[in-house]
């Protein structure tokens, strides 16, 4: 049976299935995390986002000109 | 200050949008000024290396990007506790002063608009502590 979970801001480990392409993709994840460091450019991306009741696509590079606050969090509905 | 600001999470844009009108809406009374970016992948998580590969979201990492696209700060929680907004608007407002400035002026510990700066040049070497008190970090 499953049992019920308590909703909170942490969310438990997936138990994902182990698939072996995992191995070899590793080595390029590490090697994008040490690439953040201040005073070196952000990482551009483009992808979609709700804004004031529409979607749009949005670049980071097209915000060049403008200083940026880039939040990150857990997820909608989390509650902190 | 007339910063962009930019969310982003694992959530879809659907997802947002229903957040948005049910929820944070009721919470400011209108909708979400800037934009709520979806990384359904976590591909712009990994770029930014805040994305938790074992739970699959994003932590609360914040960064600060300059006009010219350079990173000036960054900050990144676990997932159990909050943010402090005035201290992310008192770090913009310090790297604007600087870069208004062209670096003649920088900011010293617990600066605040209003607050001393310091000027650096050959005068101020080993002489910071005439110049500014240790207090000073401490004060409104």
């Amino acid at each position: 049976m499953p049992e019920e979970s308590k909703p909170g801001c942490q969310r438990p480990p997936i138990q994902k299935m182990n698939v072996e392409t995992d191995i070899s993709t590793e080595p390029v994840k590490e090697a994008k995390k040490s690439m953040i460091r201040v005073g070196k450019p952000a990482p551009n991306f483009t992808t979609r986002a709700f804004h004031q009741g529409k979607f749009k696509n949005i670049g980071l590079s097209e915000l060049k000109g403008k200083w940026v606050i880039l939040c990150f969090y857990p997820g909608d509905f989390t509650f902190v | 200050m007339g910063a962009e600001v930019l969310s982003v999470s694992v959530d879809s844009v659907f997802v947002h949008k229903v957040w948005n009108d049910i929820e944070l809406s009721k919470m400011i009374g209108h909708d979400i000024p800037f934009m709520m970016c979806s990384d359904q992948d976590g591909s712009i998580g990994r770029a930014y290396g805040i994305y938790d590969e074992d739970s699959g979201v994003e932590t609360r990492g914040r960064f600060i990007i300059d006009p010219d696209g350079i990173i000036q700060g960054f900050e990144v929680l676990t997932p159990p506790v909050g943010r402090n907004v005035s201290e992310s608007l008192r770090q913009l407002q310090a790297f604007q002063l600087v870069r208004a400035t062209g670096g003649a002026e920088v900011t010293p510990s617990g600066w605040k608009p209003g607050k001393q700066t310091l000027k650096p040049g050959t005068d101020l070497v080993g002489n910071v502590w005439k110049a500014w008190k240790v207090e000073q970090a401490f004060e409104d």
